[in-house]
């Protein structure tokens, strides 16, 4: 697993301890709390694991266990722009395999991964509910139907460009002002 | 119930109805045009967000008051995003418009709300009978249906109570409260309703063994842990008609005498969760749930727990296992949850479709719904056809209809002149059909005759380009997945069946492959705890029944005949119609992989391909100059010119 927290996250993981005391001590609430924990981290890290276990006074072994099991929860922290590729049966038969393959080759990572300037990630999931537009990508949180390889590049030069231009008006702004 | 109570309940109802009559009217009457539109997922997905947006600033821009009413979803999902215009004083009925994108939505604002033409271009239909535009009801699509389920969706706006309730809503709740439970589960084993979750166990037997159960705390849960992929009517109805389901689970809890229930919905369905939560609490305002629900003697607490994504805990023990705060393994049963459930409480758990289902038959009759469907299964049953065919969506037919009807007059067929193959049927428990079974009527016991199974209701319709033998190895590698780990045949079983259709699909197959895979996964079946390594070998075994010569292809030919699999084929370019200086394949390839030849014309590096086949897509239909073979030795050899260099 991941290793040291950034402020942020630091400052997240404290706002979430805080929180826990609103949860009863049961363990049925396990879920529900590891579920909160993701949305205010966007992943699990082994420090948060702790402080549930602590909290709920069960190993952390077992809370480990618990979230592995589900695929709802992350062990590495996503990118800024996560890409997941629906892998549906709908998806799959018009060539979704083919769509994920593009993005691992084109940002170097397989799925699960996060690229190491923390810039992409890719997913698999298994059916985002828009069969009738297979295949499709989710990136950031737009969908994106009828996908196609070219169309991969075409969406990943999109990120760079607007993330030049974003870059340059900075410039521009700092040397302005 | 006594009398007086009865006329209390009444009285309570009648004011909540008079409000939402009340609104309805308004709405109706206001004189100004209506837009309505569908802001599902799958509409959200095409871009309903972007067409409302669109339609807000065009009002805004030519000055035109009208009114915007987001509903749900048709299940019309290759015409999303769909959006309905009632503009009275144009003389037009209310028109159906299908693929609205921001652009359109502008132009109809523009066109049709400002200045009357409804530009019959665009028109899809109309959703009255009328002399100038086709009625949708006269289309296969729309009148071939029976909505019992989703009769509402796409009408009302889920996120609205009082929309529910002008429309009938609530009103069989109020019927139901003044029935005693025992008339209620009468009424409905009368009705023959089997479970829509896919075993098809009669409801009215569940819940009469859960109110007989000597407990007195029970628990109801509402299962819409959709987790087949490819299958998501459950979800469309929690984000188009919530209420119908709270409604049922309402009446459910009512005659099994449970006061607490929990909708389990996957976290995956973050808009189902939203709306879900909201429909609680307001019906939870207008004292239709909590404590005395309109002044009855009958309380009811309905919780929604976010399921964390996991196929197992679609049955019922996992489930409850994962409700309590463990990984989601099934157990040994008996005791059936409905003995011992979630905390050991009699539970009754139905799917999301069995209690849609309940609002209905209370309120026509348990006889009027014997009339729809077959002797041994009342009823509708919703399919979310998918795959290789032109309208696919979401459709609700009586069961005992054909898949020749279903697949070729409701949905239209397979697009592109391609031949019907095979439909998968119920997901990765289900199995594969071929031609054969169009002609099957279906229903539970049908299909499970046919070695598929109704399942979720997910269907998958593939043509001549899908393999088989690639399919089976796609669902095995999500059982595989899936599978909790808890039996070892389940566990162990699946991953060589996968690490076996593995090798078939590389071109490695041996002689005596398919016997294993047979031996294996009638193992796997015998071996297995629950329903997900019961059916897991599903696939596998209907796809070798029905499609032995395409695993054999693979074995001793090293070919794949639909083309499909990607170690198995090469592609290349046919030179005689190759056009001299056209450079899309080579733009397009991801790899580079594409050449120019002494000639100005294309070939195919073979060591840098990858087989996407984007090449093909993109070659123009004129000159359709890409092929692909199997097996990749017959690829004809086409010389690669030395490299140039670059500084030239």
């Amino acid at each position: 697993m991941n290793d040291e927290l950034t402020p942020e996250e630091k400052e997240a993981l404290k706002d979430v301890a805080s929180k826990l005391g609103s949860f009863e001590k049961q363990r049925g609430n396990l879920i529900p709390i590891l579920q909160m924990v993701q949305e205010k981290l966007s992943y699990l890290p082994t420090q948060a694991i702790k402080v549930v276990s602590e909290h709920l006074e069960i190993f952390e072994s077992e809370v480990y266990g618990v979230a592995t099991f589900y695929n709802q929860f992350r062990f590495h922290p996503p990118g800024k722009h996560p890409i997941k590729v629906c892998l549906g049966t709908a998806c799959h038969v018009r060539g979704g395999g083919i769509i994920l393959e593009n993005f691992e080759r084109k940002l170097g990572i397989h799925y699960g991964q996060t690229t190491p300037d923390r810039e992409f990630s890719i997913e698999k999931v298994a059916c985002v509910g828009c069969c009738a537009l297979a295949p499709v990508a989710i990136i950031d949180e737009t969908v994106h139907g009828h996908m196609a390889p070219s169309k991969v590049e075409g969406l990943l030069m999109r990120i760079e460009i607007e993330k030049e231009m974003e870059e340059r008006a900075r410039i521009k702004d700092e040397s302005c002002g | 119930m006594n009398p007086a109570g009865n006329e209390k309940i009444d009285q309570r109802f009648n004011a909540i109805y008079k409000e939402a009559e009340k609104r309805r009217n308004e709405f109706r009457d206001a004189p100004v045009p209506k837009i309505h539109i569908g802001m599902a997922t799958c509409g959200i997905a095409s871009g309903a967000l972007e067409t409302k947006k669109a339609f807000e600033e065009a009002l805004d821009e030519y000055n035109i008051e009208a009114r915007i009413h987001t509903v749900g979803c048709l299940g019309h999902c290759y015409a999303e995003p769909v959006v309905v215009i009632d503009h009275p004083d144009s003389g037009f009925p209310p028109i159906f418009y299908h693929e609205v994108n921001a652009g359109k939505a502008k132009m109809l604002t523009k066109l049709f709300l400002k200045e009357g033409d409804p530009r019959f271009e665009h028109v899809y239909g109309a959703m009255e009978e009328n002399d100038l535009i086709p009625w949708v009801m006269e289309f296969a699509r729309f009148n071939r249906e029976k909505r019992v389920v989703m009769e509402k969706c796409g009408y009302i706006d889920p996120e609205d109570i009082y929309d529910y309730i002008a429309a009938g809503g609530y009103s069989t709740l109020v019927k139901a409260l003044k029935l005693s439970p025992d008339e209620i589960i009468k009424e409905v084993q009368n009705s023959g309703l089997r479970g829509r979750g896919g075993a098809g166990f009669p409801t009215g037997r569940k819940w009469e063994l859960a109110k007989n159960t000597g407990e007195q705390e029970k628990i109801v849960i509402c299962n819409a842990d959709e987790g087949d992929p490819g299958a998501y009517m459950d979800r469309t109805i929690l984000e188009s008609n919530p209420h119908q389901v709270i409604e049922g689970m309402a009446i459910c809890a009512y005659a099994v005498g449970a006061k607490k229930a929990i909708i389990y919905v996957r976290a995956e369905y973050p808009l189902a969760v939203t709306i879900v939560t909201k429909a609680i609490r307001q019906a939870r305002e207008l004292g239709l749930l909590g404590e005395s629900v309109l002044g009855s003697s009958f309380d009811l607490e309905i919780d929604v727990f976010r399921g964390s994504g996991a196929f197992v805990c679609g049955e019922e023990t996992a489930l409850i296992r994962s409700i309590e705060g463990y990984r989601g393994m099934p157990r040994h049963r008996p005791p059936y949850p409905v003995q011992k459930g979630l905390w050991n409480k009699p539970t009754v758990i139905n799917n999301v479709k069995t209690l849609a289902s309940v609002p209905p038959i209370l309120d026509h009759g348990a006889d009027w719904y014997r009339e729809i469907g077959t002797q041994n299964t009342p009823g509708t049953a919703i399919f979310s056809v998918v795959g290789n065919v032109v309208h696919a969506g979401l459709v609700e037919i009586p069961m005992g209809v054909s898949l020749r009807t279903l697949i070729f007059d409701i949905c239209g067929g397979i697009p592109n002149n391609k031949k019907f193959k095979a439909v998968q049927i119920g997901g990765p428990s289900g199995g594969c059909l071929n031609e054969d079974f169009l002609d099957t009527p279906i229903d539970f016991d049908s299909l499970t005759e046919a070695g598929a199974m109704m399942g979720s209701g997910g269907m998958v319709v593939m043509d001549e380009d899908t393999c088989m033998v690639e399919v089976s190895r796609y669902f095995l590698d999500f059982t595989q997945n899936e599978s909790c780990g808890k039996c070892t045949f389940c566990r162990i079983g699946t991953y060589h069946l996968l690490k076996i259709l593995e090798r078939l699909t590389r071109g490695e197959g041996e002689d005596g492959d398919i016997e294993l895979l047979e031996t294996l996964s009638k193992d796997i079946k015998a071996g297995s705890l629950c329903g997900l390594g019961k059916t897991a070998p599903n696939p596998v075994l209907t796809s070798i029944k029905y499609f032995r010569e395409e695993y054999e292809a693979h074995i001793y030919e090293k070919r794949c005949p639909a083309l499909m699999c990607r170690p198995m084929i090469a592609f290349y370019f046919d030179l005689d119609l190759c056009a001299r200086g056209c450079d899309a394949c080579a733009t397009a390839c991801p790899v580079e992989a594409v050449f120019t030849t002494s000639n100005r014309k294309k070939g195919v590096d073979q060591e840098l391909c990858v087989k996407c086949g984007e090449c093909m897509v993109v070659c123009p239909p004129e000159y359709d100059a890409v092929r692909k073979v199997s097996p990749p030795h017959l690829v004809p050899h086409i010389e690669k010119p030395p490299e140039k260099k670059k500084e030239d």
